[in-house]
């Protein structure tokens, strides 16, 4: 097998044994990439030159005995809206086209202590605002499994590029659904890990009290191993929190005795694929095989989410992009007749149509006279959705569901509906509100060949439980770790 | 027509932390522009504010000094606007819970008391600066040094019915920060500013006017001015039967007059809400406490002890206070030297007269408590004069020696006290003035005067004064 082929905890052990360099996995990735990137689109930036320095000196490390992690030497994209000092940083916005950061993400800055290699910036709706990378300023990315077919998003470029090899494992960020979703449509592990596990400086923000960043990967060890390193505490993000972090991988194979699983009612509703929910139901069945009792709950404000999310998203987004006025950084509008002028024009070019509408909206929501009745009353909801996890996981482990009413869709398909495209996170979103964490794993693929994605969700800060049952589901159901046939490939 | 006059005041006070409040850059002033500044101040995409818990000790300082209460749970919120010094395109404040509520601070106008509520305190960070070079058309620069420096608005009841009150009101507000040390008080610099909202009615009548915003005075006496043009602007149009218009206004000092900078229909929807990437700020019963032990004594409470105790004037007590360093020196120097009166006397004739010339504080006064406290106590002891005493103190400042003793006796500057030696002085002197003393006995008593000079003329002004004074009277009558 290639090695780009291999997942992170095979490469892993393989380096650990001498059997392959960092150098030679590193070639690899980069030589897929030249295969088969012009195809999917996944990159926005290719950091060849320096991954490879990156490469050498992880196998420098190794060969002075000093410290390894599971990702030293390892390739990782990145999506592309994590800072990295001096590599292009455009959160997939002509806004911030050429924009170089001075500064490293904490994340970016744990896994260059860990020794991994970056490879480059993963392609994602212009500030992660979208379900598709449709709404990238700069170009689309194709769903290895059908190039017809959009990734999903906004994470789209660090899912497809995992599908399609062309690293060998990445980061994604989940504000509303954008590692979960894309995940799914890819078959790929995606995990959103709970709200302040992982630390945020560095991420640019969408919707700073929703967003994290989570680990996207061809296998959940692979999830487990990627979150190890990069969560923990962080004192320049003030909503990180200070728990100590498990060791996620070395957990991965102890039992699920007596485990109790919820089925949500609300997530098997109107508009769910046929062939999504029978994916799903299976992965049920299989996983009370082992054991595991199921039980019927209801999470009754379900339907009021999405339009809770598009209310507190919007609105802390139209304040996070303010800064984005052609003053100090990336893009600023020519010919301008003033300041006011300067910041119209600015803003009117430098921002897609998508962008603008959650800025209106989420400005509008803010707006004197208005705030009561839709901020105000979204964080209110905001708490109930957030009781009616806390109750049903009275009684259960995790939640087992969807992770999105249909597999991927074709290009074009919902761009001029928004409004579909915004009920596609239905099954997602909640799960942000409540700051839990959740994760997508491939359950199946639909007749035409589309991959499925099965959402396990936990308890805040059960991630070692969530990583746990996911391994057990993966190993059990065995769908994880397979890999597209993109054109032009020998069988 | 008669109107009473309604003023409140909002004042930003810039705090004296060492870093900003919400990253470690430095707020030293004066720094090439842009040297205080990292990511978070300014503004890069992705970058975090992490609160600086000293601002908060200094809020609660401010709070507790003006009897607020204490929010234990308060709020950062983002005011969003527009503008190039503004790094974020939102300023990080508080508004629906902020740090301190509900307090008031005591003022006296000419001897009457009065209370002056106090709304609120809050904190937030300040702006950066725009530079406009002269000698570039069209380039404006940005200074982010500033951006991001922590400062704490507190916003007064509309309690204040003159622009004296309103400058006894801001004096005392500002002697309190500066007392606690949470602010240098500078109005020309602008780390004390003030922005007041003023209005007339009707006496009697149950509802405010219409109220206008002034912004952009500098001093005390631009805030006097600017709230009486008001006032009389206001006036003409009310008496014209027109009406106040709600506005902020810009005063122009070198104008001497207001002008209006936006009107109400132009006033910012600020869009406030509470800032997601910030936890609420929690102070517990324990953090007060703890503040409040450390908490100075105020300027009113020290004036009132000093009166009590060391029985000196009541102005003198307001003098010696209105800076917190100098009643110290005061109370170092009385431990000294335990004539209150005296040490009061000196302090603000002869020392202040020096340091005020030389304009440096009396923590940077070359003469130490000590050296002074040694100083009175030679003139008290008789060992020297108090006119050479000045002559001494002189000396003592220009070459920051504190040791008087030794500085009178390298000059040989010690009076004269022995009775033996200058009753011989005195005799040769009558002596030798036979005429002068005849005069002096048959009534012109104006002639004592010159039996003293002659024996100071004789000592070098060294004689002790009251003796030779004594031994005159008992020689000539």
């Amino acid at each position: 097998m290639e090695l780009y082929n291999c997942s992170l905890e095979e490469l892993w052990q393989r380096l650990e044994k001498g059997e392959v360099s960092s150098l030679e996995v590193t070639r690899s990735v980069f030589k897929r990439i030249a295969e088969v990137d012009e195809t999917v689109g996944a990159y926005l930036e290719i950091d060849e030159k320096r991954a490879l320095v990156q490469a050498e000196a992880a196998d420098e490390r190794r060969r002075q005995g000093q410290e390894i992690t599971p990702v030293t030497g390892i390739p990782l994209g990145l999506k592309d809206l994590l800072s990295t000092a001096g590599l292009k940083t455009t959160c997939g916005s002509k806004m911030l086209a050429g924009y170089r950061p001075e500064y490293d993400a904490t994340v970016v800055s744990r896994l260059r202590e860990a020794g991994a290699v970056i490879t480059g910036k993963l392609n994602m709706d212009e500030f992660a605002m979208g379900s598709s990378t449709e709404n990238s300023s700069f170009k689309p990315t194709r769903n290895p499994w059908d190039l017809k077919r959009v990734p999903g998003g906004s994470s789209g470029g660090s899912t497809a590029a995992v599908a399609s090899a062309t690293a060998i494992a990445t980061l994604g960020s989940d504000t509303g659904g954008s590692i979960r979703q894309p995940a799914s449509f890819c078959g790929v592990v995606g995990m959103k890990p709970t709200y302040g596990r992982v630390s945020r400086y560095g991420l640019v923000a969408f919707a700073s009290s929703l967003d994290q960043i989570g680990p996207v990967t061809l296998t959940v060890a692979d999830a487990a191993l990627l979150l190890g390193v990069i969560a923990g505490h962080d004192e320049r993000d003030s909503t990180s929190v200070d728990l100590p972090v498990a060791d996620y991988y070395g957990g991965l194979k102890n039992e699920i005795k007596d485990l109790r699983i919820g089925v949500p009612a609300e997530y098997f509703g109107a508009g769910l694929d046929p062939e999504v929910e029978a994916a799903v139901r299976l992965g049920c069945r299989q996983m009370a095989a082992t054991g595991a009792r199921f039980e019927d709950v209801s999470l009754p404000h379900t339907d009021y989410a999405v339009a809770t999310y598009y209310l507190l998203a919007t609105a802390e987004a139209s304040s996070n992009l303010a800064r984005y006025d052609g003053v100090k950084y990336g893009f600023r509008a020519e010919d301008a007749d003033g300041l006011i002028d300067m910041y119209r024009k600015t803003r009117a070019q430098g921002f897609g149509d998508e962008v603008k509408r959650r800025i209106m909206l989420g400005t509008y929501a803010l707006s004197a006279g208005y705030y009561d009745a839709y901020y105000r009353k979204a964080q209110q909801v905001r708490t109930l959705i957030t009781r009616d996890f806390d109750k049903v996981f009275a009684g259960c482990d995790v939640l087992v569901a969807p992770v999105c009413p249909t597999p991927a869709f074709a290009f074009g398909e919902k761009v001029d509906d928004p409004l579909s495209m915004y009920l596609s996170d239905i099954l997602t979103i909640p799960v942000n509100l409540a700051g839990l964490p959740a994760i997508s794993v491939p359950c199946g693929f639909t007749k035409a060949g589309l991959p499925i994605g099965l959402q396990i969700i936990a308890k805040p800060f059960a991630e070692e439980t969530l990583l746990k049952v996911a391994w057990h589901y993966e190993q059990m159901a065995g769908w994880s770790g397979r890999r597209p046939q993109l054109a032009g490939e020998a069988v | 027509m008669d109107y009473e006059i309604v003023i409140g005041l909002e004042v930003h006070c810039q705090l004296l932390t060492e870093t900003k409040i919400f990253c470690g850059c430095s707020t030293h002033f004066g720094n090439p522009p842009n040297q205080n500044s990292c990511p978070v101040c300014t503004g890069m995409p992705g970058a975090l504010p992490v609160l600086n818990r000293k601002v908060v000790d200094f809020a609660v300082r401010a709070g507790l000094a003006t009897a607020c209460k204490i929010t234990p749970n308060s709020v950062f919120a983002r005011k969003n606007y527009f503008y190039p010094d503004l790094p974020k395109g939102y300023q990080i404040s508080q508004f629906e819970l902020p740090i301190c509520i509900g307090g008031h601070l005591d003022i006296e106008v000419e001897g009457e008391k009065k209370r002056i509520g106090i709304t609120r305190i809050h904190m937030e960070e300040d702006a950066g600066k725009l530079v406009h070079p002269e000698y570039e058309h069209g380039v404006s620069y940005v200074d982010y040094n500033r951006a991001c420096v922590p400062l704490i608005e507190i916003v007064s009841e509309p309690d204040m019915r003159s622009s004296a009150e309103a400058v006894a009101y801001l004096k005392a507000l500002r002697e309190i920060v500066v007392y606690l040390g949470v602010c240098d008080g500078n109005m020309e610099e602008g780390s004390f500013r003030c922005d007041a909202n003023i209005s007339l009615r009707r006496w009697g009548a149950p509802e405010f006017g219409t109220r206008a915003e002034l912004k952009n005075m500098n001093s005390f006496r631009n805030v006097q001015r600017a709230i009486e043009y008001e006032v009389e602007r206001q006036r003409d149009i009310l008496d014209g039967g027109g009406q106040v218009v709600q506005e902020t206004r810009l005063w122009n000092v070198d104008r001497g007059v207001s002008m209006s900078m936006r009107g109400k229909e132009e006033a910012h929807d600020y869009r406030y809400f509470p800032d997601p990437d910030l936890l609420p700020v929690v102070v517990d019963e324990v953090w007060v406490e703890d503040v409040r032990q450390k908490l100075p004594e105020l300027p009113a409470a020290k004036r009132q002890r000093l009166v009590d105790d060391y029985a000196i004037p009541v102005v003198d007590a307001e003098v010696l206070t209105a800076d917190r360093a100098m009643a110290d020196y005061f109370e170092a120097v009385v431990k000294l030297f335990a004539q209150p009166k005296a040490v009061a006397n000196w302090i603000m004739v002869e020392l202040m007269k020096l340091i005020n010339e030389d304009k440096i504080s009396i923590t940077q006064c070359p003469i130490t408590p000590q050296g002074l406290g040694d100083l009175l106590s030679l003139i008290d002891e008789g060992v020297i004069s108090g006119k050479i005493g000045k002559q001494v103190f002189s000396q003592m400042y220009s070459s920051a020696n504190n040791d008087p003793r030794q500085l009178i006796e390298d000059q040989g500057l010690a009076q004269m006290s022995d009775v033996g030696e200058l009753a011989a002085l005195v005799d040769d002197i009558v002596a030798a003035n036979d005429g002068k003393v005849k005069e002096y006995q048959q009534g012109k008593v104006k002639l004592f005067g010159f039996f003293v000079g002659q024996v100071m003329k004789k000592t070098k002004g060294q004689a002790n004064p009251q003796v030779v004074n004594r031994l005159l009277k008992e020689k000539i009558g």
